[in-house]
């Protein structure tokens, strides 16, 4: 009994670890997560000392927050780091790859940077309007969005395969063998990465659309992953029985984790789209932009940013061009007249 | 039945291992059906704390309709155990599945029924039985034990979440906790058998000694049983004393069988004896006379004369013979007074010295008896002469003659060599010949004057002691 009971004590320190991680949950539900399973660990005696002792623990750490934040402290530790958004355009759970990747930029900029990872598109966008992220890497659809708005600006796009470009797969369980066109997908449950996700929710919609098919009404049931990668987990674990995704996550996931993506068949690819790029807030002053730009450019130039770049499957980064993303600014348009 | 011809020093034994063995038993099936039963209630409080910890984010993740924040939840609460897997459902309001620790195999939006005649039943216990508690369900057709967790939000059941443990994964467990209940009771028996076997065995070995005993008489004779046995106030203790009572009786009834067998067949071989005597006396008397006239009144030659002479001492030798034969107590001598006592210890005293010996002398007598005094001083005599002559070199002989009541006993005895077993059946009989002198009826002459007196005599030999004992009774007054 206490052999599978402490088993599942590990198993949620997983859950809860993986959770706070792709920060998935907000602070207040890890929290109570973490408490529920400490809870069960405990008898039921010493719980109230628990309680007890753990409001203390949060009080203590609440103000010890509140110093660290505070401006007077802060002035010990000039300048002020970059603050980079990172999303799921990428696989962005390598925790050890962000580390090495964040102290290479940190070495060639000469200022400390800071990853800053969200659940959701719509929070890394909304940073960037409010100039708390120096830059970040977002995907098209959200750029062209801000870019309307005059909110971002480009600062780079990645080079997949040689392009700045990439493709949106359509993919079905392994165990699907018949499924050819998202058409066959009637009433089956379909996973999104994000709604903010040109690849993992404008192109299938956009698809759908074209071919007369409201996408409201099309499945039985759809739901958001908000992660690529995540996507391919649903679909491969039969919880969708189809799913949009970034083709370059797919492909690069089938490298590390060829186990996960062989229990998926992509059916369709998408024409390319511009690639995910970085961008910056629009007062990032010009210098820094251009620093910025000039390490990233420089990635491939280098044996360190070399080996990044291959972990992020990667051929480098080119200043890139608005136009890249005509594309998905027309599927964009496309959509929002079928919405009217 | 053979358990009924087993001896006791194996059935008690046995009854108390038997006893031991059962106790452990029921002991050991109590503690398993126990312990299985701790063990489902063990499950089932598993299954309400993952409930509960699940409870905190699924209602919420359901009520937003996030299907992957749901999956996640119940992703991680399985457990990876590819032989025993937990089955996690989650159903809607409407007893769809939303999602399932097996999405693969409980696809979101089936319906259980569709999975096999268990599920369905669980489905059909869910839909008619609704519920804000969590409740077990454990029916013994069902391959799994299931708890039924209703995901509450604010009180209204958002959804309701099935956990689901095969009954195999319970087998191991059980078999692993019969296994150390089986161990410990093996080793509490391994303990207690042979202390069971030795106390079995120590409290019938009293029974068994006994039954021994027992077995022995009739085989030997009563006073050759060896039988030590317990004293105690117990049962066994009160058998041993009946038994050493028994035996007591049955040598009391042996001695008295053996006593009058010896007298009836001394009384036969007297009254036989009697009567050849008599039949012999009346021609010897004859006889006697012829040879007296013969010799008074014919003119025998030396020849004749000589011949007459051999037949002469011949038929005295006869006579004498068959008058030792013929004893008679006649009753018409004087009393017996201490001087005829005085008399025969005096008589006694050349025999006395020349084998210097100490002899001890007590009478009690102080005035006449109601006795014969010629038999009883011959009877006197006889013991005591014998005694004497069996008696070794400057060893002991003590004679106590003594008046009580209504009886005069007189008691011989010597430290001389002891009678044996089979001389002492035939003592008093006429011929028997225990020593180069005498001519064997000493005794015989002894036992037939005590009988005419109406009185007893006793011979005791042992212990380097021979004693004669005479008892006679003292006649009444005329």
């Amino acid at each position: 009994m206490s052999g599978e009971f402490l088993s599942g004590i590990e198993k949620s320190g997983v859950w809860i670890k993986h959770l706070i991680f792709n920060s998935k949950v907000h602070n207040f539900q890890a929290h109570s997560l973490i408490n529920g399973v400490r809870m069960l660990a405990i008898p039921a005696a010493p719980r109230e000392k628990l309680m007890k002792e753990m409001l203390l623990r949060v009080v203590v750490l609440g103000m010890l927050l509140a110093l660290q934040t505070s401006p007077v402290l802060a002035e010990k530790h000039p300048p002020r780091p970059y603050k980079i958004g990172l999303t799921t355009v990428f696989l962005d759970d390598q925790t050890s790859f962000l580390e090495a990747w964040s102290g290479y930029l940190e070495k060639r900029l000469g200022r400390r940077v800071e990853f800053v990872q969200r659940k959701s598109y719509r929070e890394i966008n909304k940073l960037i309007i409010n100039q708390e992220l120096d830059a970040a890497w977002i995907c098209g659809l959200p750029y062209t969005r801000l870019q309307a708005n005059k909110q971002n600006n480009l600062l780079a796009v990645a080079l997949y395969q040689g392009q700045p470009l990439y493709q949106s797969y359509l993919i079905v369980p392994a165990t699907d063998k018949t499924s050819t066109n998202i058409i066959d997908l009637k009433n089956r449950v379909f996973a999104y990465s994000d709604p903010d996700s040109n690849s993992g929710f404008l192109v299938p919609q956009v698809l759908m659309l074209k071919q007369g098919i409201d996408p409201r009404h099309f499945f039985a049931k759809t739901f958001f992953t908000w992660s690529h990668r995540d996507v391919i987990v649903a679909v491969a674990k039969g919880l969708a029985q189809g799913g949009a995704v970034d083709g370059y996550v797919w492909e690069t996931l089938a490298k590390i984790r060829p186990d996960i993506t062989s229990k998926t068949r992509v059916i369709q690819r998408s024409p390319k789209f511009g690639f995910p790029p970085f961008v910056v807030r629009t007062q990032l002053p010009a210098a820094e932009v251009q620093r910025l730009r000039a390490v990233l450019l420089g990635m491939n130039r280098n044996q360190a940013g070399k080996k990044l770049l291959q972990r992020l499957n990667l051929d480098g980064f080119v200043a890139g061009n608005d136009h890249l993303f005509d594309g998905i600014r027309s599927a964009d348009r496309y959509y929002d007249r079928s919405q009217q | 039945m053979i358990l009924k011809d087993l001896s006791y020093r194996y059935k008690v034994p046995m009854l108390l291992s038997a006893t031991i063995l059962i106790t452990g038993i029921v002991i050991s099936a109590v503690l398993v059906w126990r312990t299985a039963g701790d063990l489902k209630a063990d499950l089932y409080r598993n299954a309400i704390e993952v409930g509960s910890v699940l409870s905190r984010t699924l209602p919420a993740a359901i009520k937003h309709d996030d299907l992957w924040s749901a999956y996640q939840i119940v992703n991680a609460a399985r457990v990876d155990d590819p032989e025993n897997p937990r089955l996690l459902i989650v159903l809607d309001k409407n007893h769809q599945v939303y999602v399932s620790g097996e999405p693969g195999r409980f696809p979101v939006l089936s319906y259980l029924r569709n999975y096999g005649v268990e599920l369905a039943g669980i489905e059909k216990t869910i839909v008619t039985k609704p519920s804000l508690q969590p409740y077990p369900i454990d029916r013994p057709e069902n391959t799994s034990i299931y708890a039924v967790l209703p995901m509450v939000d604010d009180g209204i059941a958002v959804g309701t979440l099935i956990i689901g443990y095969p009954r195999a994964m319970l087998l191991p467990r059980y078999l692993d906790m019969g296994w150390r209940i089986a161990y410990s009771a093996l080793l509490v028996l391994a303990i207690l058998l042979p202390i069971g076997w030795y106390i079995g065995k120590l409290s019938v070995q009293p029974l068994t000694h006994l039954a021994h005993c027992l077995g022995e008489v009739g085989r030997v004779a009563p006073r050759d049983v060896q039988c030590d046995l317990i004293e105690s106030k117990d049962e066994f203790g009160q058998l041993g004393v009946s038994f050493r009572q028994m035996l007591l009786e049955l040598q009391e009834k042996q001695r008295l069988e053996q006593k009058v067998f010896t007298s009836e067949r001394l009384v036969a071989v007297g009254r036989l004896a009697a009567g050849v005597a008599h039949e012999i006396n009346n021609p010897l008397g004859g006889m006697l006379n012829a040879i007296n006239t013969l010799r008074r009144h014919g003119h025998a030659d030396a020849l004749t004369e000589q011949t007459l002479q051999l037949q002469e001492r011949g038929l005295h030798q006869i006579k004498d013979t068959v008058s030792a034969l013929l004893v008679e107590a006649r009753s018409d001598t004087h009393e017996l007074t201490p001087g005829d006592i005085s008399d025969v210890h005096t008589l006694l005293q050349s025999q006395v010295q020349k084998k210097a010996i100490q002899l001890g002398w007590s009478s009690s007598l102080t005035r006449s008896v109601h006795l014969p005094s010629t038999p009883v001083r011959q009877v006197l005599l006889n013991l005591s002469l014998n005694a004497v002559v069996a008696a070794r070199q400057r060893c002991e002989v003590n004679c106590l003659l003594d008046r009580e009541h209504r009886q005069f006993s007189i008691i011989v005895s010597n430290d001389g060599q002891e009678i044996k077993q089979d001389q002492l059946a035939h003592l008093f009989e006429p011929f028997v010949h225990f020593s180069e002198s005498g001519n064997g009826l000493g005794l015989w002459v002894t036992y037939q004057l005590v009988q005419q007196l109406k009185g007893e005599i006793e011979v005791s030999s042992g212990a380097g002691q021979t004693s004669f004992i005479v008892r006679l009774p003292l006649r009444a007054v005329a």
